[in-house]
């Protein structure tokens, strides 16, 4: 099949960018996103021009490094895929696919569809984690922690820090990312004694990196390629109301 | 390179995007439970001009001898006031920091909301607002109301409803309302962090009921007033 | 034209002499080789190549204590005039890196993703082994150290072996603080689960995301000190050279991979945790950005490198769907509990899998292994596979696969079941191939995957190089000639939360502090001068071929010379075609663009021209070692059965690779002793 793409294309961050439109032809269907870009960038690097830079890494959808916008969507039109893993077959032959950067003022452009998500680590420092002392831990089975916690920890911690529901979130709100980090670890009897100070740390971060707020409208859900759910926004929430409730007294609740 | 983070500590809870959300929604409940009045309030035109007017004379008279006459309704005057505010206030608050947020937009967007009432929150609310100004010239203190006569509320209500463009300017703000509430009703439960799981499947539903029986219930009024069933 | 100096062999002219290379591996001392400098190799080290494993005394279960006991200490106060340069984010690298900096040292970490939790680790899918013996089925450190050390085909150093099997137990307790999710019965316990044939169910698992969820635990353990300010964290940074000065590793030099700058970055100690290079192979199961790029420049400045031919091949992975294929998925081993696997007895089949009857069906694993059928060995699996594919046996629209059949399963559990099993994979496979495995059956094909080959590293995990330690994936690691699954992320963690912060602190303790040291000293310009020399020369080839294409030719030359069947004729064939293919790489690359700026074609060119050297190290390892061990498979050493053949007279070494400029390398040995586990022949029939 023949495509045509309009590519991002922006040198640097500091530059301006425009649309470039590339017709792409033979596009196989059994073809990942990123092969068919590859393809595109041998040609181009062929032909003397600077091939389309895009981000990625492990190609099967766990690194998160992938991610652009296809026509409007982050990570393109297939739910819970991210873009290395989404295949052309897909695509009708004649298709116009519009290829566009994340666009958030927390992610800066770093050249054509590269953006700069250290805004997101930058929340994880904040207080994402549980401070244990290399070989100061219990042992493991001293812990226990009920399936159904587990299970749903774990379904938090699927995040793969791609920063799609940033992109999709006509807030730019990085509420999604921010409630499966803090959930995951608040959910476990371990990160009990760290709950309310992560909780008001990691929240205080996200609105100090330019991150637009929520208004709960679903879409981050939506383009999320592992599909973490709004319940860990709703979570956070009530555990931010809990920690101000916390700080102002009661000491147990 | 991650620079080491300063000290984040929020001051206060309103200090912080979610905070501000949160007292949106503390907000949009008591306007939600001030409408529930006034929509019982105005059903009280189908029993006739006695029942209303009465009606409307018991909110002046309400709460002797304890407060004097129309202090309690001062009261909830001023906490819808402050109500409003509040959420108007952290609304814009809101707002410039989204917009802040994404100052280059995208060329083609198409994001996967989840009802596409999420997407009308922000002029539907201004149109709202816009309304409420209009509803007061209008039906309060009547200076939009070209047969206004003071103390006669239905009346008022009855020859207000009857101009086509007024009505018009009715049905337009039910609308807005209807759509703020389907999405607001929803949202306030992900905002107050209520997601029971036996209840949550509930959540949507519950909004679109509500909703849709605060706008009829609403628009009850004007369209018995064109039916001649009121008036 | 006058060749840099930090040129490469320019062409096969110097290797003529391989031709009557003797295969014996005999050429070196058994022990310590002094080797002649040669000048302008940036080596000032002297006293040759020592291979002394340093392995403690005393009974092999106390070996690890009685080292600690003896190991000098820092005091806590002086920890912070010690920099430790960590290379590597992964599990080796984000633990150290984590702990280091919460002893007290000041730690600068690197990786050349955009973020620390981005490290290939992340991919690891299966789970992770630890003696815990929570299911009280028999498993215990011996076991795991004696499964380890049989599963490696004897080619491991029992000491290191058993230190790891001691330290799983502490890493489990360790992630489990930090809230790995690791699955959970109903009681609240950890479950676990048998891997790979082992006949304990030793392995803790967190769905099919094991690699995740540890490295997140890394992970959020490394931004704790980053945010604590003991942790510097360069990311989008790529280290081109080691630097060293008096012999002693002292920093590195690296690419900001945004701006273009190269930057010297000094440390007390280098720890490289740079992972695995299995992408020589050009289509792995490895993420893109896989490279052997800081071990190999290591290598150059005079690490030695051991046993580089000891590759593993995983049998389940998705076959390539055309000539613009990128990498290979893996489909977890697991798989083949339930599925069978079949090709067409007719050669060159044309019907679709679901019309070729029973009867003209071949269950080759079952019929030539009836006690072990599909579940065989990694290593077994895979060369039979070869066998059906290159006996024009293979399946699908190329021919590249074998059947992976699920339909008995089916029949015999139900969808639900396998579904429930499965579901995932099933879905991920769909994804990919756009074919449903539930109606037909999967393809698969083996892929380049792990590397047990690496920097060689005594049992302090420091290199040949004095200050310069290797951890995870990088050094030559435990796992012998052949890695058990669910091993390495073990293998990484032990090495980055355990090993390297005590390890690290005896050398510091024993060298002391040099406040001294500029970043004007002479190492640090001559090696950023020679960077920036070979980037401009990379960008001024401007040839007309892709790197990228480049890549992939070399790669598909190792894997059809080199990967899962190797022969004398073949590797020389290799010998012979790699010095021609990297000389017409640097004639004819097109790097395009600056260097100056984020430039991923210049990214992969750098690449590309180690690996069009280290493939060559990597064939002259596997056509010297005369033998077959674990995954190193010599047709010329089978037994009848057809399986590989171990010589253990001949072979029961350690191959350590010292470079040599304008050189074959010099081949080194450090003799393997098993005192505790007997070498046998393994059998699966
Ligand atoms: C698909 C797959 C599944 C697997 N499943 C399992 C499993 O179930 N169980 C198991 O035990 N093992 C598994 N493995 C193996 C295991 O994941 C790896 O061996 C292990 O994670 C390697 O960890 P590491 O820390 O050594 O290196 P990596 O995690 O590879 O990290 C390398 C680090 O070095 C950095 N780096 C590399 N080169 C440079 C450079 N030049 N400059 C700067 N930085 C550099 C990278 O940025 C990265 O941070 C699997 C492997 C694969 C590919
Ligand atoms: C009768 C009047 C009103 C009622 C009952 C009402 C009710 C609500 C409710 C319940 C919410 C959901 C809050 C949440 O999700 O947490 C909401 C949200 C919102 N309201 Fe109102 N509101 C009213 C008037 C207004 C006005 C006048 C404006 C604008 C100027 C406005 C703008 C908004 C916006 C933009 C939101 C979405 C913001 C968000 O979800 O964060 N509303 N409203
Ligand atoms: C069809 C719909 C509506 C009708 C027929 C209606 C009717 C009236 C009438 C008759 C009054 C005057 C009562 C009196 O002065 O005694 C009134 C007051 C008022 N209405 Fe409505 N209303 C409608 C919808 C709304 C809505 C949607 C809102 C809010 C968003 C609203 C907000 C108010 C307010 C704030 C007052 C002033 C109350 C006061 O005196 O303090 N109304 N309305
Ligand atoms: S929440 Fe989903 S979309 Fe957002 S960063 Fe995590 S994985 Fe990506
Ligand atoms: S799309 Fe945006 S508004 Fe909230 S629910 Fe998701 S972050
Ligand atoms: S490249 Fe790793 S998730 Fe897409």
């Amino acid at each position: 099949m023949n495509l045509t793409l309009h590519v991002w294309r922006q040198a640097q961050g500091t530059s301006g960018g425009e649309f470039v439109r590339y017709a792409v032809n033979d596009v196989n269907p059994d073809m990942s996103f990123l092969e068919m870009l590859d393809v595109l960038n041998v040609r181009l690097i062929e032909e003397g021009k600077d091939p389309v830079a895009f981000d990625h890494d492990c190609r099967e959808g766990i690194c998160g490094t992938c991610g652009f916008m296809i026509n409007g969507h982050a990570h393109g039109p297939t739910a819970r895929t991210t873009v290395c893993q989404l295949h052309m077959r897909h695509y009708d032959d004649g298709d116009e696919l519009w290829i566009e950067p994340w666009r958030a003022t927390a992610f800066p452009v770093i050249r054509d569809l590269i953006v700069d998500r250290e805004a997101l680590d930058r929340i994880v420092a904040a207080g994402g984690y549980i401070s244990v002392r290399t070989g100061a831990a219990p042992d493991a089975n001293a812990i226990l922690v009920p399936k159904e916690n587990a299970d749903l920890a774990f379904d938090a911690a699927a995040c793969i820090q791609c920063g799609a529901c940033v992109a999709a979130c006509p807030n730019a709100s990085a509420m999604l990312f921010t409630a499966a980090y803090v959930s995951h670890l608040n959910l476990l009897p371990q990160g009990q004694p760290e709950r309310d100070r992560r909780t008001q740390h990691m929240v205080a971060q996200m609105d100090d990196e330019h991150f637009g707020h929520c208004t709960n409208h679903g879409a981050c859900e939506n383009a999320c390629p592992k599909g973490i759910s709004l319940d860990f926004i709703a979570m956070l929430n009530r555990d931010l109301m809990r920690a101000r409730r916390r700080r102002q007294g009661a000491l147990v609740d | 390179m991650t620079p080491a983070g300063a000290a984040r500590e929020p001051v206060s809870l309103y200090s912080t995007s979610i905070g501000k959300k949160i007292a949106m929604a503390l907000a949009g409940l008591v306007l939600f439970g001030y409408l529930i009045l006034h929509l019982i309030g105005n059903l009280k035109a189908f029993f006739g001009e006695e029942k209303f007017n009465e009606y409307s004379e018991f909110l002046r008279a309400v709460g002797a001898p304890v407060f004097g006459r129309s202090e309690l309704l001062w009261i909830v005057r001023i906490i819808l006031l402050a109500a409003l505010i509040v959420h108007v206030v952290a609304f814009v608050q809101l707002w410039s920091k989204s917009r802040a947020a994404r100052r280059i937009g995208y060329r083609r967007f198409d994001p996967e909301v989840f009802s596409r009432a999420s997407r009308t929150m922000k002029w539907g609310g201004i149109a709202i607002l816009l309304f409420v100004v209009y509803h007061i010239l209008h039906l309060t203190t009547g200076d939009v109301h070209p047969q206004f006569i003071a103390h006669s509320p239905y009346h008022n209500l009855v020859t207000g409803m009857r101009d086509p463009l007024a009505s018009s300017i009715y049905v337009i703000g039910m609308i807005a309302v209807g759509l703020h509430l389907y999405h607001g009703l929803w949202s306030v439960f992900q905002t107050m962090g209520w997601n029971n799981k036996r209840y949550k499947r509930l959540r949507r539903p519950f909004a679109m009921i509500v909703a849709l029986a605060i706008t009829l219930g609403f628009l009850s009024v004007p369209f018995a007033v064109w039916t001649g069933i009121v008036g | 034209m006058r060749q840099p100096p930090d040129r490469p062999r320019s062409d096969g002219a110097e290797f003529t002499e391989a031709g009557g290379h003797p295969i014996a591996p005999a050429e070196a001392g058994a022990e310590i080789t002094p080797t002649p400098q040669s000048p302008g190799s940036g080596r000032t080290r002297n006293g040759g190549f020592a291979l002394d494993a340093r392995v403690p005394p005393g009974p092999i279960a106390e070996k690890w204590d009685n080292h600690r006991f003896a190991m000098k200490l820092v005091n806590p106060a002086n920890r912070r005039k010690y920099t430790v340069i960590v290379v590597g984010t992964g599990l080796a690298g984000g633990a150290a890196a984590a702990t280091l900096g919460e002893l007290g040292y000041r730690v600068k970490s690197f990786c050349y993703q955009d973020s620390p939790r981005r490290a290939h680790s992340i991919a690891a899918q299966g789970g992770i082994n630890a003696a815990k013996n929570y299911q009280n089925d028999g498993d215990s450190i011996q076991r795991l150290f004696y499964d380890t050390v049989k599963g490696g085909d004897f080619r491991s150093r029992e000491a290191n072996v058993y230190r790891l099997a001691q330290l799983s137990v502490n890493i489990i307790d360790q992630a489990v603080a930090q809230g790995v999710p690791f699955a959970r019965e109903y009681s609240g316990l950890l479950d676990n689960r048998s891997f790979g044939g082992a006949q304990v169910a030793r392995t803790f698992y967190a769905r099919g995301q094991t690699g995740q969820q540890l490295l997140l635990g890394c992970y959020q353990a490394l931004e704790r000190q980053i945010d604590a300010g003991t942790v510097d964290m360069y990311s989008r940074h790529e280290m081109l050279d080691l630097v060293l000065v008096d012999g002693r590793a002292r920093g590195i030099l690296v690419r900001d991979m945004v701006t273009g700058e190269l930057e010297r970055h000094m440390g007390d100690a280098v720890v490289l945790a740079t992972g695995g290079y299995a992408t020589v192979f050009f289509l792995s199961t490895n993420a893109k950005g896989v490279n052997v790029t800081a071990s190999y420049r290591a290598y150059r400045r005079g690490a030695g490198f051991a046993n580089p031919c000891f590759t593993q091949i995983h049998p389940t992975c998705i076959p390539p769907s055309g000539h613009y294929q990128s990498k290979l998925t893996l489909m977890s081993e697991s798989l083949r509990n339930d599925g069978r696997i079949w090709v067409p007895k007719k050669p060159d089949e044309s019907r679709a899998a679901n019309q070729i009857p029973e009867s003209e069906r071949d269950y080759y694993l079952e019929r030539l292994y009836p006690s072990f059928g599909n579940l065989t060995p990694r290593d077994i699996a895979s060369r039979r596979a070869k066998e059906m594919v290159d006996g024009v046996q293979g399946v699908g629209p190329l021919k590249n696969g074998v059947y992976l059949d699920f339909k008995h399963a089916i029949e015999r559990l139900g969808q639900e079941v396998i579904s429930e099993r499965y579901g995932n994979l099933f879905e991920m496979y769909e994804k990919i191939t756009g074919e449903d495995p539930y109606r037909v059956p999967m393809r698969i094909y083996p892929a380049p995957h792990y590397t047990m080959g690496g920097l060689w590293v005594d049992y302090n995990l420091m290199s040949t190089i004095p200050g310069l330690f290797v951890a995870g994936e990088a050094n030559f690691s435990d796992h012998g000639a052949n890695r058990l699954g669910a091993s390495a992320l073990m293998q990484g963690l032990a090495d980055g939360y355990f090993i390297i912060p005590s390890t690290v602190g005896d050398y510091l303790a024993q060298v002391g502090a040099d406040p001294g040291l500029s970043l004007e000293h002479e190492s640090f310009l001559e090696s950023e001068a020679a960077v920036a020399r070979r980037t401009s020369r990379l960008l001024a080839v401007k040839g007309e071929r892709a790197a990228d294409t480049f890549w992939r030719e070399l790669g598909t030359l190792m894997w059809d010379e080199c990967g899962m069947a190797r022969s004398e004729a073949g590797l020389r064939r290799a010998l012979e075609r790699i010095p021609q293919l990297r000389e017409e790489f640097w004639r004819n690359v097109r790097v395009p663009g600056s260097a100056a700026t984020l430039n991923q074609s210049l990214e992969i060119a750098g690449r590309v021209a180690d690996f069009m050297e280290f493939a060559e190290l990597l064939c002259w390892d596997a056509l010297e070692r005369d033998e077959s061990a674990g995954a190193h498979y010599r047709v010329e050493h089978t037994t009848e059965e057809g399986e590989a053949k171990r010589d253990d007279s001949r072979f029961q070494h350690v191959a350590v690779w010292e470079h040599a400029e304008e050189a074959k390398p010099i081949r080194h040995r450090e003799e393997l002793v098993f005192d505790y586990v007997k070498p046998s022949a393994r059998s699966y029939k």
